[in-house]
């Protein structure tokens, strides 16, 4: 899926765990179902942890993006549970 | 609503859980649950209730703060010795969580004040010591539809059960009728362990998470029997009573009513 049209963006560089996750989840609430996220997230435990847990709680991830400043963005399509 | 900072952080383990999510904390903080009796149950009730961000929070019992409760009742300290236990246990709910709103009832649930209080909830708590209340509180939620938990403590042992209307049986269907006064020691005279309160009103504040949020399975039907001694949990399997006297088919208690109380030991506080 490489055309996609950002919604939303939210930037949980400024937690830790396990509040990078809170914080995605939040901002992920606030989405309807199909809409696009852009999250930007630090390297190491945020970028290894987070886009696993977001796939988990079933929500479809389009892309990561490496950005020059070693952060991330993570691309994320909302899935409405239930 | 959106979460301020302040509350993302404070409920971020429940947030965590899939189960819970954004979804059920907003349900959490949007919900109301009274709490009949602020003693060895009502304690770990509310302070749990209270630390999860239920909104709003009724508390009701007549009693004031004696030194022979500090033993199991762990919302109160020495210093609230003499207050109205409402009072105590209103300050150590907002003290541990000031984003939630607490009412209190200073006074005994009878017939003529109990539908008025229990109305305004989603959920009721049992948490007093004595029949007269407890067959007070069924006959009032069954009437009301109002979800309850049951539960009762004496010595090392401890039981609960939980009633959603139309879900399985009420508390009168499985005891149909108080005792006679005194033939049953309240635990005021029988004693009791004081972390049994912990053990059972924990597991009545997780019924009334559950049924908030709406996740798993109750206590319906099923009455858990907890030994301290043998350490042993039972689930009994509870059928509904078709002939109940006030949920049955064709009931014979339409309006409320008070039992009359034991002489010795009335308390409504466990």
């Amino acid at each position: 899926m490489e055309n996609y049209n950002i919604d939303e963006y939210a930037d949980i560089t400024d937690v830790v765990c396990p509040m990078t996750f809170v914080k995605a989840k939040i901002a992920l609430e606030e989405l309807d179902d199909g809409q696009i996220i852009s999250i930007k997230m630090n390297a190491g435990e945020p970028v290894q942890n987070v886009p696993r847990s977001i796939k988990d709680e079933g929500h479809q991830i389009i892309k990561l993006l490496h950005n020059e400043d070693e952060t991330y963005q993570l691309i994320v399509k909302k899935v409405e549970d239930e | 609503m959106a979460f301020t900072n302040e509350q993302m952080e404070r409920y971020s383990r429940h947030i965590i859980l899939s189960e819970v999510g954004v979804k059920g904390q907003k349900k959490l903080l949007n919900s109301k649950v009274l709490i009949i009796g602020a003693g060895g149950l009502g304690a770990p009730v509310g302070m749990y209730l209270a630390a999860a961000g239920v909104g709003t929070i009724g508390i009701a019992d007549a009693d004031t703060v004696d030194l022979s409760n500090l033993q199991r009742q762990v919302i109160h300290t020495t210093a609230d010795v003499g207050k109205p236990k409402v009072e105590s246990a209103k300050e150590t709910m907002l003290a541990i969580n000031p984003d939630i709103t607490v009412n209190t009832y200073h006074e005994f649930v009878l017939a003529s004040n109990i539908a008025d209080i229990v109305k305004d909830y989603d959920f009721v708590i049992d948490g007093t010591d004595n029949f007269p209340a407890k067959f007070l509180i069924n006959d009032a939620c069954v009437l009301a539809k109002k979800p309850f938990s049951h539960a009762g403590i004496i010595r090392f042992q401890g039981q609960l059960m939980t009633y959603v209307p139309g879900e399985g049986p009420c508390y009168r269907c499985v005891f149909k009728s108080p005792p006679p006064p005194d033939a049953v020691p309240t635990c005021s005279q029988a004693g009791v362990i004081g972390a049994m309160g912990g053990v059972i009103g924990s597991l009545q504040a997780m019924e009334a998470i559950k049924y908030i949020i709406g996740k798993g399975e109750l206590l319906t039907g099923q009455l858990l029997t907890y030994d301290a001694l043998k350490m042993e949990f039972r689930k009994i399997k509870l059928p509904h009573g078709d002939h109940c006297a006030v949920c049955g088919k064709e009931p014979t208690i339409t309006e409320l009513f008070d039992y009359e109380q034991a002489v010795c030991g009335v308390n409504y506080d466990e």
